[in-house]
């Protein structure tokens, strides 16, 4: 079963490599956004299994998309991916999702 | 009553791409492992050999102090600052990621093998300005002593980084002995054996061995073997 995984950061450059990377794996979709408004899109209309909150969301922007996001989707779990590229994402998912 | 945890050399994980052979002391890339997620804040510790000329094309960062210290040959660095350099042998190079930074790391030398250990540590803020420096380690300093070369400082010795870290080295006679004070109240030290043979807290430790302590003010050190070389990573415990 695919894992569909929302990535959420403000790098352009950094975006475009996680996403990349989450869908070089076949067990792994990944939809890789970098405003609020279209993190919250997607999970209203999409199954998003698992949040990765990416670069450059300040404090207050990343409370209210915990809020926003939990609203739509109850229990949903989101996590902080760190280190921007490869290193350290498999680890960090499957930690997540074990 | 201190607490230890204790990574053998041949337990680390391994990747072999060629040109590239790494060992992981902690989950990185494709080696996961549950029980080595990370020591503290201390996330990432990889012993790489790079083949001559051969190295990691430009890719971006995030949010991570990244730590790279030559332990044989030269890297060629360069970075979506501006910064370019060479970081050799007797350098330590500190790279604050915080809101994105890309970077390429090269085998400075086509006809030599490039050791290095790079070291990733979780910030203590996200989204800080990235930033680059790198220094000069006094060697000779590190004789038969720990010798600072990172700390939470502008102004103390050595690199600073976005954590309540200090990093120190040192390369010690046979029979040298002494006690290492944990700088924080609450961090613990992983201790990273570079080469010979130590006794830390009454663990014999072989080249590559790691230990962590936590939960003490402080260890105790015996060199073994003549030449033994030693980084201690002193972190938090607590993850920010």
């Amino acid at each position: 079963m695919q894992t569909t995984i929302l990535y959420i950061g403000r790098d352009t450059e950094i975006t475009v490599v996680m996403n990349r990377l989450l869908n070089a794996r076949p067990e792994w979709k990944g939809i890789c956004v970098c405003t609020d408004e279209e993190a919250a899109e997607i999970c209203e209309t999409q199954q998003i299994n698992l949040v990765l909150l990416g670069n450059g969301i300040d404090a207050e922007c990343e409370k209210a998309l915990r809020t926003k996001l939990t609203e739509l989707r109850p229990g949903l779990k989101i996590i902080q991916h760190y280190g921007g590229g490869s290193g350290l994402l498999y680890g960090e998912i499957m930690t997540a999702i074990s | 009553m201190s607490q230890f945890i204790l990574h053998k050399e041949n337990t680390r994980g391994h990747a072999n791409h060629g040109w590239l052979n790494a060992h992981h002391s902690f989950s990185f890339a494709n080696y996961y492992n549950p029980e080595r997620m990370h020591f503290g804040v201390l996330r990432v510790l990889n012993d790489d050999l790079i083949d001559g000329g051969m190295g990691f094309g430009s890719h971006p960062h995030d949010n991570m102090e990244i730590i790279t210290i030559p332990l044989a040959g030269a890297i060629a660095h360069k970075d979506s600052m501006g910064s370019s350099a060479i970081i050799k042998y007797g350098e330590i190079q500190v790279m604050s990621a915080g809101t994105g930074v890309s970077h390429s790391e090269y085998n400075a030398n086509a006809d030599e093998q490039l050791n290095l250990l790079q070291i990733w540590l979780f910030p203590n803020r996200k989204n800080v300005t990235p930033r680059y420096d790198q220094q000069s380690i006094d060697v000779a300093a590190s004789h038969n002593n720990f010798q600072q070369i990172l700390s939470p400082n502008a102004d103390d010795a050595g690199v600073w980084i976005h954590q309540d870290a200090w990093f120190s080295l040192g390369n010690f006679d046979e029979g040298f002995e002494t006690e290492y004070k944990i700088k924080k109240a609450g961090n613990g030290v992983y201790a990273f054996v570079i080469s010979g043979e130590v006794t830390i807290n009454g663990q014999v430790l072989s080249k590559r061995d790691g230990l962590g302590v936590w939960d003490t003010d402080s260890i105790s050190f015996k060199a073994n073997t003549a030449g033994a070389e030693v980084l201690l990573m002193d972190v938090p415990m607590e993850l920010n």
